[in-house]
Formats: C-alpha cells, structure tokens, sequence
C-alpha cells in the first residue's frame, strides 16, 4: 500500500483531535486525555478498577486495573519513523503493566488486556486483598453487587496461599446516624474518603494505621451525618460501607430495579427503586449529568417507607350520611356515584385543589375534567423549603413547571379558593393528591362545611378524613407519568410495583371520572389507555411538549423549555471539568 | 450423525404366533398373584413387609428404623454444638429452592449475645412442605451447612397453614449438629 | 286378603300383564346385577392388579365404626359393649380375633365400599365442562357410552325356563330370534359416544382418541362377526337361550363332556371353536376398550384420551360405560362359548326334574360365578400384557383375524360337511 501518498492514520486522528489506540489487537480512535480505563470500557473490553470514579479524583491505590502497555519505539537522532501497511508503527510492550485509571492514551499507543501479565497482576492484585478480607459474603448487603466477589470469580484463584492469622479491625462500626463501617471487608480504595472531600466538601473520613493495620476512620470528634452520606455506600466497592436503613432486609439478586424519578423535590433526581413481591427496599440515585450527578440526599432516598405503610388507603371510601363513618365501597358504584354528583354540582360553587405532585397526564385529565364540568376555580398546592445548595431545591414539588405548563396555574389562586370556603360561596370541594389542612392552610373545620368533599389520595390524611368520598390513588412508584423539573427537564416515572390493594393509578381513576362525567368524547382523553396515550395528546396541543412521546423522553429525560434555574451540584462538576 | 445399530431379537415362529408366549405370560403374573397371596412375595424380607404382597402395611408398621442412612425426608435447621443458630439468613436457599417453598426474614443478632459477630441471624424462617419437593438444593447451597434434609417423611398438615414449617419447628425438627464451625468463633 | 289374591290371580291370567310384570321383573334384576358387577369388576380389577404386582391393593375403606359417635352413639367402643352383651371375656380368643380383625375400629369389607366411595367422591366431584366444547354433543357422549352396553343385555340368558300356572317364564329378557346380531349393534353404537366425546371437546388429544376408538371399534367389528360365524353355523341358531339350551344338553362348546359331546366328530369340531373363541375374546377386548387396546385413552400418548375433558360424573359415566361392556362382553363369550347358565354333567336336566324354580336359582347362580370368572380373566390379562402399538393393532385385525375368521368359517363348513 501506498501509505506515504494517502494521510497516515495518525494525521487523520489528530484532525479530529483524537488518538489511535490499539486494543487487544484492534486499533480505535479516542479523543485526546481519555483515560485509558475509560477507553477500554468505552469499547466493551472491561477493565476492572476498585478506586477509579468517573466523578471523583483519580488516586490509582488498589492496582485493580493494571493493563500492559506498549508505545512506538523510540527514534534513535536523526531516525524517520517506519509505518506498516496500515499506516502504524511497531509497538513496542513494556515488560511491567500500568495502572489504566491514572494514564491517559497517546498516539500509536497499544494495550493489552488478555495477556499474561494482565491476567497474572490481577490474580495477585487479588490474592492480596484477599489476605486479611473476612470472607463473610453470607452476612454482606452489598454479596451480589460486589465488585470484589464479582472479580474474584472473573479473576481470581479459587484458594489462597496465606495460612497465617487474618488481622482483625472493626466490624459493624456505626461511624454515623445512617452508615455502618466494616473496616476489614475494606479494600481501601478510598472513594469514601474522596467523595466527602470533593463532593460534600466535609473533610470527615480519612486512613489511620499503617501497612496491613491501614483503615477507614472518621477523624476525632466527627462522624458521618451529611445529607450526602448514604452515597459513600453506593460507591464502596465492596460491603464496608454499608447502609443501616437496607441493613439485613433483603438480598440485593432477590430485587428488581426500576429506572424512575425522585419526587420529593423539583430536582427529580434520578434513581431506582428496588422492589420485590410489591415491597419496596431501598432507593439509589441513577447516573444522570444533567440532573443529580451521580448522587442524591439521604432524606429524600430514605422517604419511601410511606409506600407500603398501614396508612394507605386500598379502598374506595364512602361516607354514606351526613356524621356517618366512611364504609369500604367497591369501585364500579362508587365511581358512578360520584360521577353523578359531579354533574349536579354547581360548577361555580365547585372548586378542584390539585397537587404539583401528579404527573402531566394527570394534571392535563384533571384540566380536561374541570373544563368539562365547567369549573374555573382549579389550582394546585406551592410547597417550598430551604435549598442546600447541591441537589435539593427550594420547590418541594417535583412536578410545579408542568403544572405552570399545563394548567396554567402556579398556586398564586389557593388564597381565593381558602376564602371561598371559609365564606361559604365554595360547597364542593375535589381534591386530589393533597391533604388540604397541611400546605394549603385549610382547616378541618372549615372543610366539614362542605356539601361534598371528593378526594383523590393514596394514604390516609386529616382531608381523607374529612372526605365524603376517597377514591384510593397510588404513590410515585406504582404508576407511569413524566414530570418536568424545575430546569425544564421532562422525565419519566416508571412503575416499580402494581397498584396496592384495589387502589387504582391517580390517572385511571380521573379517566373514570371524565368517562362517568359523558359530554363531549372528542374533547376527552377519556379514550386513551395509557399515560403514554395521554403524553401524545398532550404533545399535539401544548407547544411546550411538541414532538415528545414516551420513547422520545427514554430514561434520561429531555429538556423542553427554559426556566432559567440551575441545579447547584451539576453547575460545579460542570465548570470543574 | 453417528448410526447405532440396534441388534433386535429373531423371533421363532413359536413367539410370532403370540399365543405360547401369552400363555407363559399369564403364568408368571399368576404366580406373583398366588405368592402374595400366600404371604410369600419375593423381596418381601427387604421391604420388610408383612401383610398381601411385599407391602409393608403403613400406619401400623413404620419405616422409622428400616430408613436407609441416605433417605432424604423433610428439610430442617440445625444448631452447632454451642447452641449457635449456625443460619446467617443468607438466603441462598431461598434463592435457590425450585419449588420457591422457602421464605426467610432476615434478622440481626443482639450485640450483646455471645455470637454477636455473626451479626445475622433469621427473624423468621419458613418452609410451605405442600411446595417442598425434598431435592436436597438447599442443603447443597449453604454455606454455613446449616440447612439439612433430616429423615422425616411422615408430614401430614390438615390445612395449609399447619404446612407451612416456621424457625422453632425446623430447629426443633434439626436438632444439634456436631462439629464445630469457628467461622464466627469471635475469640479465635 | 283373598280378594287381593283372586285380583293378583286375575291379573296374572291376563297374558299382556303377565309379560310385562316378569318382563319388569327381569329387568330389575338383570340391570341390578349388571350394575352391581359394574362395581364388583372395578374393586376385581384393583386387587387383583395389587395382588399381581406385590401389593395387597386396596384393602383399607372399611366402614367406620367411629362415624357413630358422630351420628349421636354415645358408645365409644360398640364391640366392647357387644362382647359384654354376649358374655366374652375382654381378653379372651374371640376378643383378641375381633381385634386383629380390627373389628373394634371398623366393619372391614376387604376393601370392597372402595368402588362405592370413589363413585360417591366423583359424585362430589367440581363439574367442569370446559367453555370452548360443543356443549350438546360433550353431554351427549357419556349417555352414549353408558347407555349401549345395558341395553344389549336384554338377550342374554340368565337361567332356562319355568312353567308356572299363568305360562312360560324365560329367563331372558327378550328372547329374540336374532340375539348375537342384536349385540353387536347395539354395542355397536357406543362407538358414536367415543367418536363425539373426542370431537366434541374440541382438543387435540381427546380428538386424537375419539379417531383411534373409531377405527378400532369398526375393524374390530367386521372380525368380530366373523368369527362367531362358525359357532352359529354348528348351532343353526341366531337364538342365544337355544344356544345354551343345546349346550347344556350335548356339553359347551369348549368342553364337550357329556351327552353327544362324547362323540369323536364334536371334539374335531372343537377345533375350529378354540380358534373362534381366541379370536372372539379378543375381539372382546378390543370392542370393550381394554388394555392391551385401549389405545383411545392411552395415557401415554393421549394424556387421557377421549376423556380428557371430562371430570365428575360425566367421567365417571366413561368409566362405568367401559365396565359395564366388560361385563356384557364377558356374558357374551360365557353365553357362546362356556355354556352360559348351564350347569353341566346333565345337571340342569336332573335338577330340573326336581323343581324348575331351584334349577334356575341354581343356573343363575352358574351363570354368575362363570361371568366373575371370565371378569377375572379379562383383569389378568390387562395386568399381564402391554399396551399394543396402534399399527400392530389395525394389522392384527385386518391382517390376521379377518383372514383366519374366513378361513374357520371354511374349515368348520368342510367339517360339518364331513360329519353328516
């Protein structure tokens, strides 16, 4: 070949500003300063790493990812280089291997993966961390998502050679109110100590001890009670840092993950919900750059247990009379009777609280639904709080921009619907996903003056209470939905878990009622199935939402307008890279 | 693809004709039925029995001392010999029942107790014996040798609840096992 | 009293009421019998199976005596009290044989309200007819299975006959001219039952058997006719109580003992007779759906056949269906070929003489004990041979039987031919 007319593969990389890297006998371009760990993954050959975090600084302390290397040799003065046929120079293989999280890739560089030096490093990489290791698996939340069992079995021995004494350091140390250390299942990778440092800015935990006495501590006087600490557990690599929330409840390979969103706040940080057999275990975040990184706060990932609490309502309540006690109905009746009562109400005595907590779809039936009976006194519930300055916002609800988007409504009405009913002029009442006595300010005794009190919840409050009617709704894990956060990012809800008892999805039971309510069924989305039908409708009529469906919106969301706010954390990794 | 020939038998004309043979057949099942009913069926001594036939007639005469040392009956959760519920509620049988019959709580030791380094003991831990079907899996999977197939076979529940075994039942049913474990031996 | 005698008197001399009340008559105890076989042929069939694989088969359902206490007996134990009543010791022999007999548990009956309770269980049974069948024809099927089998034992001959003051009685209950014709179609008929309990479940297996059982029960048909040819050629008749009579006169067919039988001409025809009994036992077995042919619900292959679908009753319907075409089957080879109710040994002639009412107690009771014998039979050999292969059944029939039928009917004619 004539490769000394035709531009050599280096000149054509270095256009683009990438590399040539050749792996495992394949030749790849990267862009120039990736790390060669990240290289390697990038094309599907995994490189095993303990230390190394995408997010966080690079310490190269646990020799995990240890690769063989090799570069073009070097030119004697005055020498050209030779290329082959293909445009390459020789490679020339160091004889010792390199740590791939540290390095970064370089022009003619070659790596290599499956040789024997790698496999042998690896092997005795792991051997050594192994020596003092416990070997407890059987005890271990984090057996099953380990990455050093799962090493081992990749690339470990089956024994090992050390028969002296393992050395003993502490077991089940509380270091603070929500994580447990283990400092002999440590492998010392240092991400925890890292992360505390970089990420929350708290200098809490460090190394103390020297050489096989080497462990994580907490310095004197300190202890681990960041918002932000339940994340050291989800990077520990291995079960040293463990969560006193999950501790014991369940096996990790026995729970299913779902990819949704947190609602605890406008961030709807990204994360997973892990269920089994309609129990709900745990949360953890989900990478995602534009949202939360690859963290979330500890108060919002412990405040699932409301979820599977006794307080949840399973069945249409009734109250029948006027003082009598709300009765189990079952749903085909009740609805009918509502729907009944629905259309005799006086629409201008009639008023709809709706809460930002309910997705698009629901939001947009709830409108469908008021504009059908012909009520215009509709809003829904504003709840703020005290940012921190990193993935918490001061909205409270997660959903406050699609309901500003859809209904048009930002809370700034709620005033004249309190005084509504404490004057007398409002007699009925929807609620829905709310309890009214509590942000809104309303209280019981004013709502008991209601003629008809129709609630829509999924848990038992003192509105529910004081409901003529409760039709049981569900929580964020067990239905389908996109909200929009505070930046204008349109997300998904996925369902984790069915339905509760009879309760039935917030959306379902409004596409009831519109159904029940008749009128005019073009105007209704009373005749889409599914939320995802719903989202399509309301992309054909609100700008804001053109051209989205369900698929286009995927897991990771996509921004469909500008507020103008911005997601603390994210601003900082972002002008930190 | 390999070809086996299969050599099959000549028939006489004898055998073809079906009637001899039938006839001899008849024979033997006649034989079997006048030996048990004379009491003197063949292997009746192995099976131990003593009624019609080789039977042993069941509610009266038991198996009980006749079990060969491999029977595999009813699984049960054993103690080492310090008393030590030698179960971690790893549930890796849980994980690995086929009939999916086990169910565990997991629970924490006491700190105070005296295998507190344990640290995991079940809460609660169940086995539906109308799911069971004594494939010894879980006996197989355990790394703490803590689940055992014990020789009980008779089980007979009256509803599903009594089916189903809780932890004081399969401890009560394993017993102490011998041989220590010191895995989780804190002193040592 | 005696105005009640003179009208029983009057009625009887009526010869159209005379025919109808032993017609009744007969027709109550024939049905009760074959009914009462029905059940006896299952509890058979299950013991005698236990008994030739090694086991003591069912032998447990007794009736238990503490069921009293719940129906108000305020006695515990009633043997005790019944010894002490007839003046036992508690611990002497009789006592101790009652308790080894279990007697103070339970009344044993050998296992025998085994066959009872099942039918009382399958009575209890959850109906399930199945929404996807053809609802008409799925109940139609049992009654079709059922129905034929009872039908064809009108002309059976139970006993011979008695003269009474107002006539004849046959023991028969249709005395027709035309009996083993009558037979096979009738019992011809439950092949529609099969056929339609297939089709109509509108499932692949139980069609699959309904196609077998149709295949199966027309070739065995035309060999079956067949090979009773020679017997009627022998006979002269179509009349089965003739048939008998002559046998009971000149020894069965099979064993010519006594009055001409002792003649060196009917024991040559003996010969073309065992062939045609082979063939018709077997033929037998193939009409009544019997292990080694029951290839329409062989579970095997067929998961249950043209069953499949069925559950209570209507199972059970199957199931007593096939059993009670045992029963008849098994009359039928006893009636052609085994001297039917006659006792033999020129018996029936001396007992007659005697008294004709204890000559018939006495045929009826003949009859049975060879019927139970023959039952017995046909369990023995499902429990020794195995289920044939379809092919090796369609060949057996259509490649061996037909052509040996034909050729008995050749040899007995050039027999006969010889011997006058």
């Amino acid at each position: 070949m004539s490769s000394q007319q035709e531009q050599l593969p280096k000149d054509a990389a270095a256009a683009e500003g990438k590399v040539n890297v050749q792996i495992n006998g394949k030749w790849y371009r990267f862009p120039k300063g990736t790390r060669i760990a990240d290289a390697c993954n990038s094309v599907g050959i995994h490189v095993p790493c303990f230390c190394y975090h995408p997010k966080l600084s690079v310490a190269g302390s646990c020799r995990m990812c240890l690769v063989e290397q090799g570069m073009p040799p070097r030119l004697a003065p005055g020498a050209t280089p030779t290329y082959n046929d293909d445009g390459y120079q020789t490679i020339q293989w160091m004889p010792r291997a390199v740590v791939a999280c540290a390095n970064t890739v370089a022009e003619n560089m070659g790596i290599r993966t499956d040789g024997t030096v790698c496999r042998e490093a690896r092997r005795a990489v792991l051997e050594f961390l192994l020596t003092n290791h416990p070997l407890d698996c059987p005890i271990c939340d984090q057996a099953g998502e380990c990455k050093l069992q799962e090493y081992t079995a990749d690339y470990g021995q089956p024994s090992h050679r050390f028969t002296e004494a393992k050395i003993k350091k502490g077991k089940n140390i509380s270091i603070g109110p929500r994580v447990n250390l283990d400092q002999e299942r440590c492998v010392l990778c240092r991400r925890c100590v890292r992360f505390m440092k970089e990420i929350v800015g708290e200098e809490i935990l460090g190394v103390v001890g020297r050489g096989g006495h080497n462990a994580i501590a907490c310095f004197p006087g300190k202890t681990l009670d960041s918002n932000y600490s339940m994340n050291v557990v989800d990077i520990c690599p291995v079960g040293a840092m463990t969560s006193k929330d999950f501790r014991f409840k369940m096996r990790v390979w026995f729970l299913k993950s779902t990819p949704t969103i947190d609602t605890n706040c406008g961030t709807g940080t990204n994360i997973f919900i892990w269920s089994r057999e309609q129990q709900i275990y745990r949360i953890t975040p989900r990478q995602n750059d534009a949202v939360n990184s690859c963290w979330m706060p500890d108060n919002h990932r412990l405040n699932y247990k409301y979820i599977n609490s006794e307080k949840r309502i399973l069945t249409p309540l009734v109250k029948t009379d006027v003082g009598a006690p709300q009765r189990p109905g079952a749903w085909e009746p009740t609805l009918r009777a509502v729907s009944e009562q629905l259309r005799r109400c006086n629409p201008k005595q009639t008023a709809i609280i709706v809460s930002a907590r309910l997705t698009n779809e629901e939001l947009y039936l709830a409108g469908n639904l008021a504009q059908l009976l012909g009520i215009s006194q509709l809003d829904i519930v504003p709840r703020s709080g005290e940012p921190d300055g990193m993935l918490i916002c001061a909205d409270r609800n997660p959903n406050t921009t699609g309901a500003k988007l859809i209904l048009d409504k930002d809370g700034r009405t709620l005033d004249d619907i309190r005084l509504g009913i404490k004057n007398g002029k409002i007699r009925h009442l929807i609620v829905i996903g709310e309890d009214v006595t509590a942000e809104a300010a309303i209280p019981e005794s004013h709502l008991s003056k209601l003629d008809y009190l129709l609630v829509i919840d999924h848990s038992e409050t003192a509105t529910t209470r004081a409901a003529d009617v409760v039709l049981p709704g569900v929580t964020f894990a067990e239905k389908y939905g996109t909200m929009v956060n505070i930046t204008g990012r349109l997300q998904r809800l996925n369902k984790a878990i069915e339905p509760l008892g009879a309760s039935r999805a917030d959306w379902d039971i409004l596409r009831s009622l519109l159904q029940g309510s008749g009128g005019d069924m073009s105007l209704l989305t009373a005749r889409a199935q599914s939320p995802m039908e719903i989202l399509d409708e309301i992309a054909a009529q609100f700008p804001a939402f053109k051209g989205v469906s369900w698929a286009a919106v995927g897991n990771s969301g996509i921004p469909i307008t500008e507020t103008g706010e911005t997601i603390p954390l994210i601003e900082r990794e972002q002008t930190k890279q | 693809m390999a070809y086996i020939p299969v050599k099959r038998p000549k028939f006489s004309i004898l055998d073809r004709i079906y009637v001899v043979e039938l006839v001899r057949g008849l024979g033997i099942t006649l034989k079997h039925l006048v030996l048990s009913l004379l009491g003197k069926s063949r292997s009746k001594k192995d099976f131990n029995g003593a009624g019609i036939g080789a039977c042993m007639p069941f509610p009266e005469q038991r198996w009980d001392d006749h079990l060969p040392s491999y029977y595999r009956g009813a699984p049960a959760l054993v103690r080492g010999e310090d008393g030590r519920e030698r179960c971690v509620s790893c549930q890796l049988c849980e994980f690995i029942c086929p009939a999916r019959a086990i169910r565990v709580v997991p629970g924490s030791v006491a700190p105070g107790s005296s295998c507190s380094k344990q640290e995991k003991a079940p809460a609660e831990f169940e086995i539906d014996m109308l799911r069971c079907i004594y494939c010894g899996m879980c006996q197989e999977v355990c790394p703490e040798q803590a689940i055992f197939l014990s020789q009980q076979y008779l089980i007979t529940p009256t509803d599903r609840k009594q089916a189903v075994r809780n932890k004081e039942q399969l401890y009560r049913l394993g017993g102490i096992r011998k041989g220590l474990i010191h895995k989780w031996n804190q002193f040592k | 009293m005696e105005n009640l005698l003179k009208w029983c008197t009057d009625v009887l001399s009526n010869p159209t009421w005379f025919y109808l009340l032993t017609t009744i008559a007969k027709l109550v105890v024939v049905f009760a019998v074959i009914l009462a076989f029905v059940v006896l042929s299952v509890w058979i069939e299950r013991r005698v199976a236990g008994w030739i694989q090694d086991r003591p088969g069912p032998n447990r359902a007794g009736l238990p005596l503490f069921l009293l206490q719940r129906f108000g007996s305020k006695e515990e134990q009633p043997l005790k009290n019944l010894l002490r009543f007839l003046g036992c010791p508690p611990d002497g022999v009789i006592a101790r044989l009652c308790r080894w007999l279990r007697f103070d548990r339970e009344i044993p009956t050998f296992g025998l309200v085994q066959p009872c309770l099942d039918g009382g269980k399958l009575f209890l049974k959850q109906e399930i007819t199945p929404s996807y069948v053809r609802k008409f024809y799925f109940i139609l099927a049992p009654m079709l299975v059922l129905g034929p089998p009872l039908v064809s034992a009108a002309v059976i001959p139970f006993a011979s006959w008695v003269q009474t003051p107002f006539g004849e009685i046959n023991m028969c209950i249709a005395n027709l001219n035309i009996g083993p014709l009558w037979i096979f179609a009738v019992s011809g008929l439950s092949v529609y039952g099969l056929t339609l309990a297939g089709w109509s479940s509108n499932s692949k297996y139980p069609f699959l058997g309904g196609l077998r059982a149709t295949a199966q029960l027309i070739s065995y048909e035309v060999a079956m006719g067949l090979s009773v040819i020679p017997l009627l050629m022998v006979f002269g008749t179509l009349n089965l109580q003739e048939i008998v009579h002559s046998q009971a006169e000149s020894g069965w067919t099979l064993l010519p003992l006594w009055g001409q039988g002792l003649s060196l001409q009917r024991w040559l025809l003996c010969i073309p007779m065992f062939i045609s009994f082979i063939m018709f036992a077997t033929c037998i077995f193939a009409e009544a759906n019997r292990t080694p042919f029951d290839m329409a619900e062989c579970e095997t292959d067929l998961v249950g056949g043209y069953h499949t679908e069925y559950s209570s009753m209507k199972f059970a319907s199957f199931f007593m269906g096939e059993y009670a075409a045992m029963v008849i089957g098994s009359a039928l080879v006893v009636t052609l070929f085994l001297g039917g109710w006659s006792i033999g040994f020129g018996a029936d002639a001396a007992l007659a003489s005697c008294s004709e009412w204890l000559a018939v107690a006495c045929q009826f009771v003949t009859f049975l004990i060879k019927l139970l014998a023959f039952i017995f039979f046909f369990v023995w050999v499902r429990w020794t041979l195995p289920r044939f292969r379809w092919d090796q059944v369609m060949k057996l029939c259509w490649l061996v039987f037909v052509e040996l039928a034909v050729l008995n009917i050749v040899l007995t004619a050039v027999i006969i031919y010889f011997i006058h």
